[in-house]
């Protein structure tokens, strides 16, 4: 995700000068040919994140589209008050990108996790949300994120993520995409953990189940009618991602479906309120947390059997 | 010039008052130290219309201090950005005016600001858009000595001395007291000019209540080219109403009927005056 990025605003930065790219002193080697061919539109601008911030929006106030690019935790939470305040609260065209989604960095730990970023950027007026799946998609949210105008807020993982999609497909604003058709139960993924569903659904289906998967790419505004749909033709549905339990996606859905007619029951697959403590490879944190595709499919069968 | 300039600060300070007065509540002291400097802004050097507030070459002026914005509602009044009437209606439901400044809503306000430590780091980024966009406004950005206490404000001392910001000029209003106590007794800055200059700024101190100073000071700007300019103005917390100058429990308080009394006298106004602005 994080080349997909850096190629697409590269080609963006080509196409509008107004592009600025601005880091946090992050992005060795995978920044270089940017900060060599647009020196000029290219900060780093040190360890001071809440300053970067306001720096942004000030820019912003004066036609620049700033893309503030750093590690989750050190932008979302660091800098959360200039988010809120000196970005969303006046409506500045500042993109804000953060890395390393959920257990992404997993043996850094903790600190470097970023389980309450959705939860935290949902509750701020003015914000788009994109959470994209895969690099492909990653290039159309971007893209997207430079095209609007206002606050926009990019979550990424690193890099090698799985491939979600192939080929060619749709991507608009606001609009889940439905990666499978299906009747028994609904899975409603975001982030790379979109991968791990569709092996998911793709072992469920071996086993005769008929599993509906929707790729939530925006958080915000979230797509209500896909998820009413939802629970209208398949009663059940499970929300996947990369995140606390608390405030993403699961909380999203369960706001929609708590003040609709329609009656469904919701598992929310995430990081049960705790912090990460284990170190390990990120299959393997996933594993732990129960977000590997096995475990998926295996909350997923249980679900469906229960009356 | 100075006298003329000398009257309206005191003229600023009266609405000042009579604007927190009609508000019912507000930062009287914060607002009245920094009259001599609002007025010297507004009415010698920045290049402003009030008929265009949004001219994209004008210069900026940021309140970073965000709680004296009725010091800088009340000299965009003067200015012409909008009728002084509007003053009436701070803080009462249906007014652009509340106890902080608003850009998206006031004509005239460059940054919305009430929390310390961001209107600096904005106005750097304003700046900073100057220079890439090879513009010749100035951006003059007003600092309370509190607010240097937030590590937003060093942050962003270092970034404007990094990409040579001479567009960009702060002033500290010093008056070496904060919400509850004096600085010195909370987180001393001392040596204030010596903490600026460490961090690659060039440094002008002056008297914050003599306007001949202050012009003085503002018409060197840059001090030095590639630099960004810091004038200290020493100033007095609550200038102008004796029993508020330096005295820490007037942050946010309003006078009794006796002290009303006092306060009126010490700014020239009648009990009459206080009821129009």
């Amino acid at each position: 995700m994080r080349t997909a990025y850096i190629e697409t605003i590269t080609k963006l930065t080509k196409e509008n000068p107004k592009i600025y790219s601005m880091v946090g002193d992050n992005g060795a080697i995978v920044f270089d040919d940017y900060r060599r061919d647009f020196a000029r539109n290219f900060v780093n601008f040190g360890i001071a994140e809440a300053t970067m911030t306001s720096v942004a929006a000030g820019m912003a106030s004066c036609g620049a589209i700033p893309f503030i690019y750093t590690i989750i935790p050190f932008l979302v939470m660091r800098a959360y008050e200039q988010i809120r305040n000196d970005i969303c609260l006046q409506q500045m065209n500042v993109k804000i990108v953060g890395i390393g989604a959920g257990l992404k960095y997993s043996t850094l730990g903790p600190t470097h996790h970023a389980i309450e970023d959705l939860a935290l950027m949902r509750v701020l007026p003015n914000i788009t949300i994109l959470s994209p799946a895969d690099a492909k998609e990653t290039r159309k949210a971007t893209e997207l994120a430079a095209h609007l105008q206002g606050p926009v807020y990019l979550r990424l993982g690193t890099n090698k993520e799985h491939v979600v999609y192939e080929g060619d497909h749709s991507f608009e604003l606001g609009k889940a995409v439905v990666l499978q058709e299906g009747y028994d139960v609904t899975l409603m993924a975001t982030g790379d953990l979109v991968w791990d569903a569709l092996m998911a659904v793709k072992k469920l289906s071996a086993e005769g189940l008929s599993v509906r998967l929707l790729n939530f790419h925006t958080i915000k505004p979230l797509d209500d009618k896909q998820i009413l749909k939802a629970a209208r033709e398949t009663k059940k549905i499970i929300t996947i991602e990369n995140h606390s339990v608390i405030g993403g996606l699961g909380s999203a859905v369960a706001e929609v479906l708590a003040q609709s007619h329609d009656e469904a029951i919701l598992k929310r697959l995430g990081i049960n309120d705790q912090f990460c403590v284990a170190y390990a490879d990120y299959e393997s944190l996933k594993d732990c947390y129960g977000l590997s595709a096995n475990k998926i499919a295996a909350a997923t069968m249980d679900f469906v059997e229960q009356k | 010039m100075t006298n003329e300039l000398a009257q309206r600060a005191q003229e600023l300070r009266q609405l000042i008052f009579k604007t927190i007065y009609w508000a019912g509540g507000g930062h009287i002291p914060s607002s009245l130290s920094i009259a001599e400097i609002l007025v010297v802004l507004y009415f010698r050097f920045l290049r402003v219309d009030p008929q265009d507030p949004h001219a994209q070459d004008r210069d900026r002026f940021i309140l970073s201090k965000g709680h004296a914005g009725v010091a800088l509602f009340s000299v965009l009044a003067m200015k012409g950005f909008f009728d002084r009437k509007l003053l009436a209606s701070a803080c009462h439901l249906g007014s652009p005016l509340g106890g902080h400044p608003d850009m998206v809503k006031v004509p005239g306000v460059d940054a919305s600001t009430g929390s310390l430590g961001h209107g600096f780091p904005y106005g750097a980024g304003i700046a900073f858009a100057g220079k890439q966009d090879q513009k010749d406004y100035k951006v003059y950005c007003l600092l309370g000595d509190g607010e240097c206490q937030e590590g937003s404000v060093w942050e962003a001392a270092i970034f404007a001395a990094q990409h040579k910001l001479d567009n960009l000029v702060a002033i500290t209003d010093y008056n070496k007291l904060q919400a509850i106590d004096f600085l010195d007794n909370v987180g001393s800055l001392s040596p204030l000019a010596d903490k600026w200059k460490a961090f690659g700024w060039e440094v002008v101190e002056v008297n914050g209540h003599d306007t001949e100073d202050i012009s003085c000071a503002l018409k060197k700007v840059p001090f030095k080219k590639g630099k960004p300019s810091m004038v200290i103005a020493h100033t007095v917390k609550g200038k102008g109403i004796s029993f508020m100058e330096n005295a820490p429990i007037w942050h946010y308080r309003m006078p009794n009927t006796e002290e009303l009394k006092i306060a009126l006298k010490d700014l020239q106004l009648s009990e009459e005056d206080l009821k129009s602005l």
